[in-house]
């Protein structure tokens, strides 16, 4: 276990040392305050649309960040051979991926941290209220996301040649699932044998990546989602996350490390 | 030679400062998108108006507090309620079951996924109203030439957050975009009318508003029967409170002829007639 925290601390000192993070907060910060200093019919008083914007933004920073952060982890260290000493400490394959999904997994967490605490301030400055409960539960939930999506680049890291087309890759997929995911069903539905098949199986199989996503209860000051549901994702987040790591290693074990 | 680097810097300066008087006249001429009064307009040019109408459904997402149908559900394309609120229309038991576009949960995931997305239909109230406008400014901005925005944006302004001077800047701003537009003309009539208790200048606006309804062409006619109906009608009940009644049964039997239920206008001409019978004074009754 020591191993898995070694290597995932390297990850998260590399977070902080590259620049990407800080990019995003600024833009998301300026974005954000820019659309907030916006004066519309002389009302200081409306604030859902800058909520809705900074949440936008932390949700795309955040993917940003986890997807690009991953993909280049396995490959980097293959490309720079840095993976022979490493697996002579001697870490084991499974540890490799372990460590890197923690260190990932652990460097959005923070990266999400100090999202949320700017979004606090800008949302409790022009409201007066801090619903920190709702706040607490759609990052949980996004941090959750974010574990599956994670895992899910990893395998994408063993699978495909470059760190650029699994980056790609996984947004196009991430995207896809958030956007379509609740309505698949209908889109199934609504098409011809065998399409209408395929769609249905890829809907009970693919994860449920869009039950994650608590904007609106936050947005619009809705409270939270019951404890009961939320501990039920929370697993169903572990189960996928599992699943992609496990395939991942399925993977890696075989993979021929000379470039 | 061999010729100064500050020399030569200032030299391209001085050309360009040159070239720039003499373009700058002519650039003005190349296009319209430079002229452009508002930041979209330069940017976008006439490609804005494509985002108008996603800003205006965004005001109406707002006011359902996310409430509402994907372009996958059922009746997605109905009439945003916004529109239907700025005209006064109440909803029914009715409207409340057509707009239950989710519906029987279809299977396990759907029922689950329902405690992450909200299920309840309900409406902006108590001043929170204002969360839409911020869209409704926005789609103005990028298409001036859409009416409904200016409406529904003045009657959320006028109706629910009492503020009767901005609504009348937005729609006088309509107005400058379309100045020959009756709708614009009707809502501003009803803030004259409901919020100054101005009733000349109701008067005036909304009798414009004939005259422009009635400078339109046949098909733009056909279309707006429904403005013209309701100008007519306001300006009905607006005789009607000046005490006139007899100006006040002539424009409800001129709304007859555009009003989808002629039989209530009728409803309502009788009743002028009884006030104005109640006005005529009895003649003195010889004493013997």
């Amino acid at each position: 276990m020591n191993k898995i925290f070694a290597l995932a601390g390297i990850v998260i000192k590399e977070l902080y040392r590259r620049k990407d993070f800080y990019v995003l907060f600024v833009l998301t910060a300026l974005l954000t305050i820019t659309a907030g200093a916006v004066n519309f019919f002389h009302d200081d008083k409306i604030v859902v649309y800058v909520k809705d914007i900074c949440l936008l933004l932390i949700w795309v920073s955040a993917l940003v960040i986890a997807i690009v952060t991953t993909a280049r982890q396995i490959p980097a260290e293959i490309e720079a051979r840095t993976i022979f000493p490493l697996l002579a400490k001697p870490v084991s394959r499974g540890q490799l991926i372990a460590g890197k999904f923690l260190g990932c997994w652990l460097a959005t967490g923070v990266a999400l941290l100090v999202f949320y605490f700017f979004f606090a301030i800008i949302a409790g400055s022009r409201e007066h209220i801090w619903p920190v409960a709702v706040y607490l539960q759609a990052a949980w939930l996004q941090w959750c996301l974010l574990a599956i999506v994670i895992a899910m680049v990893l395998l994408g890291s063993i699978c495909f040649t470059a760190p650029s087309s699994t980056s790609t890759i996984t947004f196009i997929v991430v995207a896809g699932i958030l956007f379509l995911g609740s309505h698949l069903k209908i889109i199934a539905l609504q098409q011809p044998e065998p399409m209408q098949t395929i769609l249905t199986v890829t809907y009970f199989l693919m994860p449920h990546l869009e039950w994650y996503d608590l904007r609106d209860f936050v947005v619009y000051n809705l409270g939270g989602v019951p404890l009961l549901a939320l501990v039920l994702v929370t697993l169903y987040a572990a189960v996928w996350t599992g699943i992609f790591l496990l395939l991942t290693w399925l993977g890696f074990r075989r993979k021929s490390l000379n470039t | 030679m061999k010729t100064s680097p500050f020399l030569a810097l200032a030299a391209l300066l001085a050309l360009a400062f040159t070239l720039a008087t003499g373009l700058v006249s002519r650039a003005d001429n190349w296009s319209g998108r430079a002229k452009s009064n508002n930041l979209f307009g330069m940017m976008f040019g006439d490609g804005r108006k494509l985002f108008a109408n996603q800003f205006f459904v965004m005001a109406d997402v707002y006011f359902h507090s996310g409430y509402y149908p994907s372009i996958f559900d059922q009746n997605a394309a109905s009439e945003k309620e916004i529109i239907s609120a700025s005209h006064g229309r109440k909803e029914s038991e009715e409207d409340e079951k057509k707009e239950d576009f989710l519906g029987q949960p279809k299977d396990w995931i759907d029922a689950f996924g329902r405690n992450f997305r909200i299920t309840q239909h309900t409406h902006l109230e108590n001043g929170k109203e204002r969360e839409v406008l911020p869209w409704l400014r926005l789609a103005a901005d990028l298409d001036p030439q859409k009416i409904e925005t200016y409406t529904v944006g003045a009657y959320f302004l006028r109706e629910h957050l009492n503020r009767p001077g901005q609504a009348e800047a937005f729609l006088r701003e309509g107005l400058r975009n379309n100045p020959d537009n009756c709708e614009i003309l009707l809502e501003l009539g009803r803030v004259y009318h409901e919020s100054d208790h101005d009733l000349n200048r109701a008067r005036n606006v909304w009798e414009l508003g004939l005259k422009k309804y009635a400078a339109l062409g046949k098909d733009a006619q056909k279309d707006n029967q429904i403005v013209c109906d309701s100008l007519l009608v306001q300006l009905a009940y607006l005789e009607d409170e000046a005490g006139n009644y007899g100006r006040a049964i002539e424009r409800f039997r001129a709304a007859q002829e555009f009003s989808p239920n002629p039989q209530a206008l009728q409803e309502q001409i009788d009743a002028e007639q009884k006030k104005l019978a109640a006005l005529i004074p009895i003649a003195p009754q010889k004493p013997y």
